[in-house]
């Protein structure tokens, strides 16, 4: 074996490097002395150092990728150049790649991975509450496990289908060989992947006790495993505001001929709805974790009420951020939605300008009611009636979405593969959690479900429900064009049927139960509920079983049992489809010319089998 | 002719959907909806529930009675050709109308919600120190102090006592001062129908008055460290006189260490934090 090989900027490299910066870090930290610091000597708590590790080896980490070489060459006078390992082989997927294609599927197995982190927790979470009382974990452990399981979903699901599927395929369906900015979105996936890991390293420094929305002053008064918190939460901002950059970036620029605005299909209009959102908010949420740090490490008083801060403006910004969050995680799911009913209905999609009016509604809006969060605390209360309303607003939007749903079925012929079984769960659930969060909504009806159950269910309802079987759809409706082989169909009714019955068996009760007094994030509850955990905890875990029935599927299918697909095993009228299957390294041969609407379904050209689309028959618009 | 018999065959079902569910909704599930009838705010939360359910209750039966009707009429048969559906691109009425519905429904909720709030004086949510909603009329306040990890409260006009437990009189209008000494809590008193953040630094009143007695369940619903768990407690809404014999009793009980109390505040500024382990 040639270990020459081993040298140079690869995962082993920047291993090496992460580990020794982060004890270059960690060891700079300690150099500082002050009062303030010597205040906490005797704790053994070094907030400056571990933030000093974990910012020393990311930076370590990412030049050991090769993230550093580009800028230093390009200062010291190298010629721009565009790509880096643009070929074939498995080793690109280790490694700094600017491939669209290849980024994409890191996204998938990465994000997949820490997702599967965090459902594992959740799985700990329903063993603890399987007991009124009786603890498994102790209620420090407790804790941090919940908080690891919000925050790593609210963390890796902010990417879940913009990272994967939008990296793969919008350049693609714009017609373009590549994002506009190919380093950087190498990069956000880089920094997702070592945010991941240090989060999970809080474990390691006592864990934190704020779950995933960190208020404050307990996170000013928590251990060092807070800093892990911080800084995770900072790279996934971070990473969350380069991808929206880059996707907007790349819609406004690389679209080829023939794509006007109308033309685009509806997945890439819900990338730009989010991306706006994530471009917009995630510094919201940097800045303010900035804050939190300062507040832990040089004793500022921004959210402690005792030195002059206040614990409101964290909830502010926090919610300033973390409604549009909450939409950054929604509005993809509405995409896929939109984009896999034409398909499998066979029809074009009915009213696009509402949907499209409806996306960038629903990101105009999440702006507007944050406060909504804060209905019982105190602040601005003379306030409520208009949160009340701007929320409520949201529905109307949101009604387009449902709509346009609705009306693309009309009169279709409906084929139920497995994508499209999870577009209409998307529909029921994402319906359920649209009604419950009328109750959330409403000020009077907020002041019992706030911060119980019922509203936890609400959001799982939203966010599992809705962006979860949205991600799932779309991995059996497009990973067959990213990898080239099927995924088994059968497994996949069987996933599809256990995740949809046992995730309405978990969280349809767990509305009953919050609505009946349960509050969130505690370890204990009422006797009169233990019934109804029970049963939540027991269909909680047929929904962890039905997810390794999709692990297990999505292994064997992929790597073991391989049935290569052709190109267009859906029949499916998009570009994307039209392309072989995986798709070549440079897309396209031509840069191809649009000329009509992405969904021609049924249009005159003979009804039978015309998967041809007609977008690249139209001659070629000369460009102004 | 086909179409309508489409819509005609969705809208019977959801009309009779909506015709069964309804009455379902009005009586049997709307007067028995959580948090029930023991306090004012409570009764007006069960009637805002109420109200909620029945303005939802026609469009989700439309939603699912016209997804189960597509899934059923609309499948491509078993076997068939592919073959594609009509190139409808949208449908300018029924958009036009579905924008009409909806708009009206968030409209009336939002106005109703805003007129209950008023008209339940805040239906027993935390209004922070300058309260919009407000009884007219006498009130017993009452103070509610989170600090980790217990609620303790204080009867300013019993001078200031403070008690480990919480005793309300029944018919009175009780108007709670919720604060903190240190993190966020939040003050749940489950079947008063009252939720209150505690904030350090922050008075946060929220009105109720019980109609009946018994006991309740207090919670802490905002998180707040290690043992947030075990934060909770029982409260009881006793008749005036019961009230009178307990306020007395605990005057008398803490008497001898009422001079290391600090003076009644609707705040208080304990020393800076320093870290819980």
């Amino acid at each position: 074996m040639n270990f020459r090989r081993l040298l140079g900027y690869n995962l082993l490299t920047a291993f090496v490097l992460g580990i020794v910066g982060f004890y270059v870090g960690w060891w700079l930290g300690h150099q500082f002395s002050g009062p303030s610091i010597a205040y906490f000597a005797d704790t053994g708590q070094n907030d400056i150092a571990l933030f000093l590790a974990y910012l020393v080896g990311l930076i370590g980490f990412l030049s050991g990728l090769g993230f550093a070489s580009y800028p230093i060459q390009r200062l010291l006078g190298k010629p721009p150049s565009l790509r880096e390992k643009e070929t074939a082989g498995t080793g690109r997927y280790f490694t700094l790649c600017t491939d669209h294609k290849v980024v994409g599927m890191q996204y998938l197995i990465g994000i997949g991975a820490f997702i599967f982190v965090g459902g594992l927790n959740a799985m700990l979470i329903r063993f603890e509450l399987l007991s009124p009382t009786k603890q498994t974990f102790n209620a420090n452990n407790y804790l941090t496990i919940v908080g690891l399981h919000g925050t790593m979903m609210m963390g890796m699901m902010t990417s879940g289908i913009l990272g994967p599927f939008a990296n793969y395929f919008l350049p693609i369906m714009i017609g373009a060989r590549r994002m506009a900015f190919p380093r950087i979105e190498a990069l956000t996936f880089w920094l997702l992947m070592v945010a991941g890991v240090i989060l999970m390293t809080t474990v390691g420094y006592g864990g934190f006790p704020t779950g995933w929305t960190g208020y404050a002053p307990l996170n000013d008064q928590a251990n060092m495993g807070m800093d892990s918190y911080i800084v995770f939460f900072a790279l996934v901002g971070l990473s969350m505001s380069l991808l929206g950059l880059n996707m907007i970036a790349t819609v406004v620029t690389m679209r080829a001929p023939g794509m006007a605005w109308g033309r685009l299909p509806i997945f890439v209009w819900s990338v730009i709805a989010t991306s706006v959102l994530m471009l917009l908010a995630a510094p919201v949420l940097i800045s303010t974790l900035l804050m939190v740090a300062l507040d832990r490490t040089a004793q500022t008083g921004f959210f402690n009420a005792q030195a002059g801060g206040s614990p409101y403006l964290y909830q502010n910004l926090f919610w300033i951020f973390g409604h549009p969050e909450v939409y950054i995680l929604a509005l993809p799911g509405m995409g896929i939605l939109l984009e896999i009913l034409p398909v499998f209905a066979r029809k074009p999609l009915w009213g696009y300008r509402l949907a499209v009016t409806g996306m960038l509604g629903i990101s105009l809006l999440s702006w507007l009611v944050w406060q909504h969060h804060l209905f019982v605390s105190g602040i601005n209360a003379d306030l409520r009636p208009f949160y009340m309303l701007s929320t409520e607003l949201i529905s109307l939007p949101t009604g387009f979405i449902f709509i346009c749903a609705l009306g693309t079925l009309w009169q279709g012929r409906i084929r139920f593969t497995v994508p499209m079984l999870f577009a209409l769960a998307w529909l029921f659930n994402f319906l359920i959690g649209g009604l419950s969060g009328v109750f959330l909504s409403d000020v009077p009806s907020d002041v019992t479900t706030h911060g119980s159950f019922f509203s936890m269910a609400h959001f799982h309802y939203t966010i599992m429900g809705g962006l979860l079987f949205s991600f799932f759809a779309a991995i059996y409706f497009w990973v067959p064009k990213m990898t080239g082989y099927a995924i088994n169909e059968r497994f996949g009714k069987i996933h599809f049927w256990t995740m949809f019955i046992a995730f309405n068996s978990t969280f349809g009760p767990l509305l009953v139960i919050g609505f009946l007094g349960m509050p969130r994030r505690a370890v204990t509850y009422a006797g009169y509920l233990h019934g109804g955990n029970t049963w939540v905890s027991i269909s909680a875990f047929f929904l962890g079983g039905s997810m390794l029935v999709f692990v297990g599927n999505f292994v064997w299918s992929q790597v073991f049992a391989r049935v290569p697909v052709g190109a267009n095993p859906w029949a499916s009228k998009s570009i994307e489809w039209q392309l072989p299957s995986p798709v070549p390294v440079h897309n396209f041969d031509r840069i191809p010319t649009f000329g009509a609407d992405p969904y021609p379904y049924g249009d005159g050209d003979g009804a039978g089998d015309s998967t041809a689309p007609r977008v690249v028959t139209a001659p070629a618009r000369p460009r102004p | 002719m086909r179409l309508q018999g489409h819509a005609g065959r969705i809208a019977a079902l959801t009309v009779v959907g909506t015709a069964i569910v309804l009455p379902l909704v009005i009586f049997v599930l709307g007067p028995n909806m959580p948090p029930g009838h023991r306090t004012t705010g409570a009764s007006s939360q069960v009637n805002d529930n109420t109200v909620l359910l029945v303005v939802m209750t026609p469009f989700t039966v439309f939603i699912l009675a016209y997804l189960a009707y597509a899934i059923f009429a609309f499948r491509a048969a078993a076997g068939e050709e592919l073959r594609d559906g009509p190139p409808i691109r949208g449908h300018m009425p029924s958009q036009i109308a579905w924008l009409v519905v909806t708009s009206a429904a968030v409209l009336f909720l939002a106005i109703f919600g805003t007129a209950e709030l008023f008209a339940s004086n805040g239906a027993g949510g935390g209004e922070g120190p300058k309260p919009i909603a407000k009884p007219s009329g006498p009130v017993l306040p009452v103070q509610v102090i989170g600090q980790q990890w217990e609620f303790t409260f204080r009867y300013p006009t019993y001078g200031g006592v403070e008690t480990a437990e919480l005793v309300l009189p029944v018919n009175r209008q009780i108007e709670f001062h919720v604060t903190s000494l240190d993190v966020i809590h939040s003050f749940w008193a489950y079947e008063l129908g009252v939720k209150a953040d505690a904030n350090p630094g922050v008075d946060n009143v929220a009105y109720v008055k019980a109609t009946k007695t018994g006991d309740f369940q207090i919670r802490c619903a905002e998180l707040c460290g290690l043992w947030h768990g075990y934060m909770f407690d029982t409260g009881h809404v006793v008749d005036a006189a019961q009230f009178d014999t307990w306020i007395a009793g605990e005057r008398k009980q803490f008497t001898p260490v009422e001079k290391y109390l600090p003076r009644y505040s609707v705040t208080y500024s304990p020393d800076p934090q320093v870290r819980a382990g």
